[in-house]
């Protein structure tokens, strides 16, 4: 009886994963088949509206990534190899802090303190290098820009990967290093020569999932860019591609009719994306466990 | 050169321990000085802290690099570099926290009053008014996903950890795993799909904005329990099922006892996640301005979307807006981190004996 509850509880929840793909797909259905003059009169176009949304999502992902992966190797180097063994774990809680903070707060900090922080920088850039096309003008008069995203993006990814990646080099075997320290090998070296290899796998997993992360970011990006519908590379100016989620979250509330289905179906886009980027994360974490221990 | 270098390091030719902190310490000393000198005239409009502590930084790298490269070599100067470069990744980090601390905190004080606390956003138009309703809102909101997520949470974790085997068990651990990184939009956006197919397109209620929290805080409960259940040390079972005790009762009285603590913590841990969720509960809780005490009727705004909206919707006088939208996010960071706080001390007082 007690088993049969503990299961139905686990089985629920294979249950519930399944019904959020199919209740998205029921509501989704209608965008997908209706005729583009239908689609018009509730203000979408589906089919061509999709994929900017979906540059928009990886290229702000993307970008956060660029950010926060090196720092975020750095940092869990730093706690796991460079620290005062007594400050570790206090430094590992302070890091951890920038997970615990809400998004909405992240977005209110972007918008109102880094914005117009980084405004000086971004003008100086596209008056000097304003001929490489990433930072291309005319400057945006905001700072609300893809970069400014990526940037708040990437520190709301940091905890998770900086986690992850300080998990792994605390695993690497102490004989690996003490063997590299005994032949003479510098810090540097114990760390390029075991710490590193060991834990790659670990790093591309951690790095998937803060990627996963990026990608459904919702609040933070719907506060900070100021949004159009189109492709672009250019970092700084005023017209930025939006991401699916911040999208619907802009827009939902006043979508009517097919509008509505339409934002679904965009989700329903997103919710592929972040599964398969996941499931790929979790198979290399998963692979790895089976020989190392490592989690 | 190569030999040389390398001979360097085995012959012990080292720069003394003070080295590291005479080049910190005269690096930046110059960088404050050039950027004191190009304040002074006129370059920039006045002393760039920002520009003096990067330039500083990297007169230290360079400067540890080449001398170090001279006196011990390329190995020891490359090890040099990296560990400044390895704890300048840490500071980096550090800057975004304490600034977003910082700003909240100075600017939600403003309206951290006793009336932030006692009304809602009624009939407010301009400065007064509070988070009263958004707070009320919160509770209830959360409440009823932890209502929902616990119990599954629980017994999914127990299922895996005592009886699952098998496809079925590894199927659930896997989707869990998967479910951590549903983005919390798609959330939402199902707890409005499920709910709009049964009450039609219009519907807001906050028990839909449970349903959608729900979805994120079970595979954090189901996550940390697990953990927990498997440090329970497999005598302790033995003992209990050789006494002829059957497995639930055993389960029951001995088992999830002894993990109760790490529980809790887990528990807590998820609400924290949770509670600062905003995505979701803007698409099927919907915005208000007035209490709401019915879980079941009606909008309901909960403290994270009473911040988006004071910032998204300014009215006549903007600044009260924007304080409000601080104070209400200063709220916010104090509950999370008293939840995180009391989590992880109860984790360590109540921590089992002897299986840390």
């Amino acid at each position: 009886m007690f088993q049969a509850v503990a299961m139905a509880a686990g089985v629920l929840i294979l249950a519930g994963l399944a019904a959020v793909a199919i209740f998205l797909i029921a509501k989704a259905m209608p965008a997908l088949v209706a005729s583009p003059e239908e689609l018009q009169r509730d203000g979408t176009d589906f089919w061509p509206y999709v994929p900017p949304l979906i540059f928009g999502t990886v290229w702000a992902a993307f970008l956060a990534l660029l950010f926060a992966l090196p720092l975020a190797v750095g940092i869990a180097l730093f706690i796991s190899h460079y620290a005062p063994r007594k400050l570790a774990q206090g430094l590992g809680y302070a890091i951890d802090l920038l997970a615990a903070i809400p998004s909405v707060v992240y977005g209110l900090w972007g918008i109102l303190v880094l914005a117009p922080a980084v405004r000086p920088l971004y003008e100086w850039l596209v008056n000097n290098v304003g001929w490489f096309p990433l930072f291309a003008g005319p400057v945006s008069g905001t700072g609300r820009t893809v970069l400014t995203v990526a940037v708040v993006l990437a520190v709301m990814i940091l905890p998770i990967i900086t986690a992850l990646c300080r998990e792994v080099f605390l695993q690497t075997p102490l004989l690996h290093e003490e063997a590299a320290l005994a032949l003479g090998a510098t810090r540097w070296e114990v760390i390029r020569m075991a710490v590193l290899p060991f834990g790659r796998a670990g790093i591309i997993s951690a790095t998937m999932l803060g990627l996963g992360r990026a990608l459904g970011e919702t609040m933070a990006v719907a506060m900070v860019l100021s949004p159009s519908i189109l492709i672009s590379f250019a970092l700084l100016q005023s017209q930025n591609p939006t991401t699916i989620a911040a999208n619907i979250a802009l827009r939902f509330p006043e979508a009517t009719g097919l509008g509505i289905n339409a934002l679904i179906a965009t989700g329903l886009v997103l919710f592929v994306i972040t599964f398969v980027v996941n499931a790929l994360a979790r198979l290399v974490i998963n692979r790895r466990k089976e020989f190392s221990g490592a989690n | 050169m190569t030999f040389t270098s390398e001979a360097a390091v085995i012959s012990g030719r080292t720069l003394p321990r003070s080295f590291t902190w005479i080049v910190f310490g005269a690096s930046f000393v110059a960088a404050a000085v050039i950027f004191l000198a190009l304040a002074l005239a006129r370059v920039t409009p006045d002393f760039n802290v920002a520009g003096a502590v990067i330039v500083g930084a990297i007169l230290y790298l360079v400067l540890a690099g080449v001398i170090s490269r001279i006196v011990e070599g390329r190995r020891k100067s490359t090890d040099r570099v990296m560990a400044g470069v390895i704890t300048a990744t840490f500071l980096i980090a550090l800057i975004p926290l304490i600034s977003l601390v910082a700003t909240t905190a100075a600017d939600g004080i403003n309206r951290l009053d006793i009336s932030f606390f006692s009304s809602s956003m009624r009939n407010v138009v301009g400065a007064g008014g509070g988070g009263l309703h958004a707070i009320i809102g919160t509770l209830y909101v959360t409440a009823a996903a932890s209502l929902i997520s616990v119990p599954i949470g629980i017994m999914t974790a127990i299922y895996l950890v005592e009886y699952g085997k098998g496809r079925l068990a590894r199927a659930i651990t896997f989707l869990i795993d998967v479910m951590t990184g549903i983005p919390s939009i798609v959330a939402g956006l199902f707890a409005f799909a499920l709910f709009a197919l049964v009450f039609g397109p219009g519907i807001r209620f906050g028990i839909g904005g449970a349903v959608a929290l729900s979805l994120l805080m079970i595979p954090v409960v189901v996550r940390s329990t697990e953990e927990m259940l498997k440090l329970v040390p497999n005598e302790l079972r033995e003992a209990s099922l050789a006494l002829g005790v059957p497995k639930w009762l055993t389960i029951v009285k001995v088992v999830v006892p002894t993990a109760i603590a790490g529980i809790i913590t887990g528990v807590m841990i998820s609400v924290a996640r949770i509670i600062g969720e905003t995505a979701p509960l803007l698409i099927i809780a919907g915005l208000s301005t007035s209490m709401n005490y019915d879980l079941f009727h009606e909008r309901m705004t909960t403290l994270p979307v009473f911040v988006y909206t004071q910032y998204t919707i300014q009215g006549a006088d903007a600044q009260a807006y924007i304080d409000r939208a601080w104070t209400g996010a200063l709220v916010l960071i104090i509950i999370v981190l008293l939840l995180n706080l009391i989590a992880r001390i109860l984790a360590r007082v109540l921590a089992p004996k002897g299986s840390r």
